[in-house]
């Protein structure tokens, strides 16, 4: 048997390369309209008067008064507006549409319309909670009644932005009664709910297609809702193709972003152990709550880390503000958690006396220990083995040392994580409900699921793992971008499900139709079940909140300059247990560009706001990682079969993320022998943490 | 409104319009050449680079004006070449591909690269593709392509 994990080409790489691969601003239509975007220029505020100019023949004007069916963007929580009405409550809300044939135009429209706000006093500072939420574990918060004494620390993230290459975008045209929308996404199903909502139209009626999509990362999961929507409700009424295509400046001043947080850490001491841990969680929704509640939960469940604490107290809370929406950013609240947490027993350690890696090393989580929740690690842990094959290849503990002797700002460091596989807790079974369909028609083989290949390159490992199970050429096997016309709702592309659910039910389907090859034509469907052993209560915290997680090592070793404080990566080196991988290829893409984004959340990627304001409008503003400033990254897999993933796959995509922070932060610890305890770390940050040294 | 006579892809081209649009939306709303994608639009990204003379440049920043005379070769042009052949390769065997959006641009940037510097370093490769952002990759599979692609090549450049 030929081993699946073997690379082979991606199947997309032709099109691409050369430039004829379709994203949707390549798209165009007869009669084509333009959309653009009047937004609010303040941060709260009533609206009390509209005057709008006088509108040339084919030019409209789209709001809140056009929406046929609700003006709320069908999310987790129903909390975001189509089209502001009443109010505004972010500097970039939108307000309307303006559409019509010449795209000057339509801008010399946008600034003739002019708004009377009654301005209120905006809420920037974390005080209106809006969900919160509280479990404990063991004895909770007694066990620090036992406590000799305690540590706090409290750790800061910013904000991160997506900074896909590709911005948001839609071409809707009508195709008789029915709305067809082609746009840039994650999520087909997620768009086509929010716009029948919306429209107030029936299934039959909405139509999503993906387009080739130019990177997401979270970015293009519930956002392109909104302006999916706006977009509908125009085509409805206006009846021609409209095309709708963010700049760069309007994608990074209004889209959602990673949630910032604060995390407050106590730690319960007794006899020079760690016995137990106390912490709260905020994060900033900005002005809606959307989906913040499942990132704080996704957070919260992460709150010890890669390790065992038998005895937690845990809070969370979503606090509204004035500012954007944030929302869904690969790793989804596990990055901001991994970061505090795995810094924080690196403190605790030292503040111990302790070997900051033997404390760590023996507090790791093993094979049928309890979760945050009191489920069960039902799977084998091989973190040790792991974690002994990075120190090996980096020389982790003689540069540690020599590092911290030398006071040379050289420096190393290492974080330790997992990530929970698929939605949290019984989100498939209870909503996503996921289902498969495979069709077999002579000798081609029909691959009809919603999931999109974003980059992450699942247009190849879906083809290729329908051809090994059926043991057919993969030319054999078809997989088009998902329309919702022809796939059903198999949910949607994250939460590092695609492989480990959707390609899981793929291989159920592929199975069965193996069976039953000698047919001709056939078609098979599966539904997801879920694996007996999960129970969880969502209310509660208590359970199995995941059905299996992926684990890593990040180790990475930095320079800083000692003038300017300015931090240069030298090497990353990498172990990841991702069960088994479908493409060794597509899964090391996945490692390099994950941890890029994770070391860069960690010193490079600043972003804030301004009494509301993005103040990183563009590229050059905010700075992701170039050629020059990424270094070499090592990885190396363990496999580790999971028993209900295809071919024992589990998750990748998020995995490789979420420690580069705090990798990053430690190296620098380490290289400037000062506590870290925010990222990004700036030289502004090193200089201040210098700076208190020499008060 | 100014005629303005270039070539693109190595064919004559004439056209009347304003000399101030920029060289990007030409490629694509005139000649309907789509490999040139908008990531920025301020010429930070590198999503629409071509050639112009065989130096790279970012379509989003040159006036149409300045492209008067010059030879401009976009990817679809470059796609036709035997140099496109090794690099193409050199991508999918690296697995330097993955949403494709900037990925047109940085075969520009690796021709512009070689056809300056056949035999870059580390160091060269890495200001080579410093112009052109990638989100996805973290560009050390890029960075693989192109040694690759100088081996492979040999003698191309």
């Amino acid at each position: 048997m030929k081993d699946i994990s073997k690379s082979i080409n991606k199947v997309d790489n032709d099109v691409k390369m050369s430039g004829q691969a379709d994203y949707v601003a390549d798209l165009e239509m007869e009669n084509m309209l333009y959309a653009m975007t009047k937004r609010s220029p303040i941060a709260k505020g009533k609206i009390i008067k509209i005057d709008y100019p006088e509108l040339p023949e084919n030019y409209y004007i789209i709001d809140h008064k056009d929406i046929q069916g609700k003006n709320i963007v069908k999310v987790i929580f129903d909390d975001w507006l189509v089209f502001t009405d009443k109010e505004v409550n972010y500097i970039g809300e939108p307000l309307m549409l303006v559409i019509g044939p010449n795209k000057e135009k339509i801008v010399d429209i946008i600034n003739h319309i002019h708004i009377v706000f009654e301005e209120e006093k905006p809420l920037f500072e974390w005080k209106d909670s809006v969900l919160d939420y509280h479990f404990e574990k063991g004895q909770g918060s007694q066990i620090f009644d036992a406590a000799d004494h305690v540590i706090k620390k409290t750790y800061t993230t910013g904000y991160q932005e997506q900074a896909y290459i590709e911005p948001q975008g839609f071409l809707g045209y009508p195709e008789g009664n029915k709305v067809t929308l082609i746009g840039s996404i994650q999520c087909p199903y997620y768009v086509k709910n929010a716009v029948i909502q919306a429209l107030d139209e029936t299934q039959e009626n909405v139509r999503i297609i993906q387009a080739t999509v130019g990177g997401a990362f979270g970015g293009k999961e519930e956002y392109p809702s909104l302006i999916a929507c706006q977009l509908a409700v125009a085509v409805k009424k206006i009846k021609q193709p409209i095309k709708l295509i963010f700049e760069r400046e309007e994608d990074m001043s209004v889209t959602t972003k990673r949630h910032p947080s604060k995390t407050h850490f106590e730690a319960a001491i007794k006899n020079n152990q760690l016995i137990g841990l106390r912490a709260h969680v905020g994060i900033d929704a900005g002005a809606t709550i959307g989906l913040s509640g499942v990132v704080l939960s996704r957070a919260l469940l992460a709150v010890s880390g890669a390790y065992t604490v038998d005895h937690l107290d845990v809070s969370g809370d979503v606090y509204r503000t004035n500012t954007v929406p944030n929302g869904a950013f690969r790793g989804f609240g596990a990055p901001q958690m991994f970061f505090a947490v795995d810094m924080f027993i690196e403190h605790v350690a030292k503040a111990l006396q302790e070997d900051p890696l033997t404390f760590r090393m023996n507090l790791l989580a093993k094979q049928g220990d309890k979760t945050s929740t009191n489920g069960i690690f039902r799977d084998p842990i091989l973190m040790p083995e792991m974690i002994e094959k990075a120190i090996d290849i980096s020389h982790y503990k003689e540069k540690l040392n020599a590092y911290k002797q030398a006071g040379n700002y050289k420096g190393i460091g290492m974080s330790l994580f997992f990530h929970g596989c698929g939605f949290t807790g019984s989100g498939e079974k209870e909503i996503i409900k996921a289902k498969v369909r495979l069709k077999k028609a002579y000798d081609k083989v029909y691959i009809l699921v919603a999931a999109v290949d974003m980059g992450q390159g699942v247009k190849t490992t879906f083809r290729k793992l329908i051809a090994y199970i059926l043991d057919i050429d993969i030319e054999q096997v078809v997989f088009n971008n998902p329309d919702t016309d022809y796939v059903p709702d198999s949910g949607p592309t994250v939460a590092s499900r695609t492989m480990m659910i959707v390609g899981g039910l793929l291989a159920r389907a592929a199975n069965t139709m193996k069976e039953r090859w000698t047919e001709d034509c056939l078609t098979v469907e599966k539904a997801y079940e879920q694996p007996d052993y999960i129970q969880y209560d969502e209310k509660n915290f208590v359970g199995d909140a995941y059905p299996a997680y992926s684990w890593g090592v990040n180790v990475v070793e930095v320079e800083v300059d000692p003038v300017t404080y300015q931090v240069d990566l030298k090497k990353s080196w990498s172990v990841y247990d991702v069960g088994k991988a479908i493409d060794e290829r597509v899964v090391l893409g996945q490692a390099d560009g994950g941890l890029a984004q994770g070391l860069s959340y960690g010193y490079l990627e600043v972003m804030n706001h301004q009494k509301g304001k993005i103040m990183q409008k563009n590229m050059t503003d905010y700075i992701i990682p170039t050629a020059m400033d990424m270094c070499d990254m090592e990885t190396h897999l363990f496999e580790n079969p999971y028993a209900y993933g295809p071919y024992g796959a589990k998750g990748v995509g998020e995995l490789t993320l979420i420690g580069g922070a705090a990798a990053v932060a430690k190296a620098i610890e380490n290289a400037i022998d000062k506590p870290v305890y925010k990222i990004p770390v700036t030289p502004e940050y090193i200089m201040e943490l210098m700076q208190d040294d020499n008060d | 409104m100014t005629m303005i006579n270039f070539k693109l892809n190595g064919i004559k081209k004439t056209i009347e319009t304003d000399p101030n649009r920029r060289l990007l939306d030409v490629i694509r709303e005139d000649f309907k050449l789509t490999g040139p994608k908008e990531g920025c639009g301020e010429g930070e990204c590198g999503a629409c680079a071509v050639l112009m003379n065989g130096h790279i440049v970012n379509s989003c920043s040159v006036p149409l004006a300045n492209v008067d005379e010059q030879a401009i070769v976009t990817i679809e042009g470059f796609s036709k070449t035997p140099q496109y052949e090794v690099i193409k390769d050199a991508f999918a065997e690296a697995g330097g591909v993955q949403c494709g959006f900037c990925t047109p641009g940085m075969i520009i940037a690796t021709q512009s690269l070689l056809s300056h510097n056949p035999h870059p370093s580390d160091e060269e490769i890495k200001i080579g593709l410093s112009g052109n952002l990638c989100r996805c990759t973290g560009y050390n599979l890029i960075i693989k392509a192109i040694k690759i692609a100088i081996k492979k090549g040999e003698g191309l450049w």
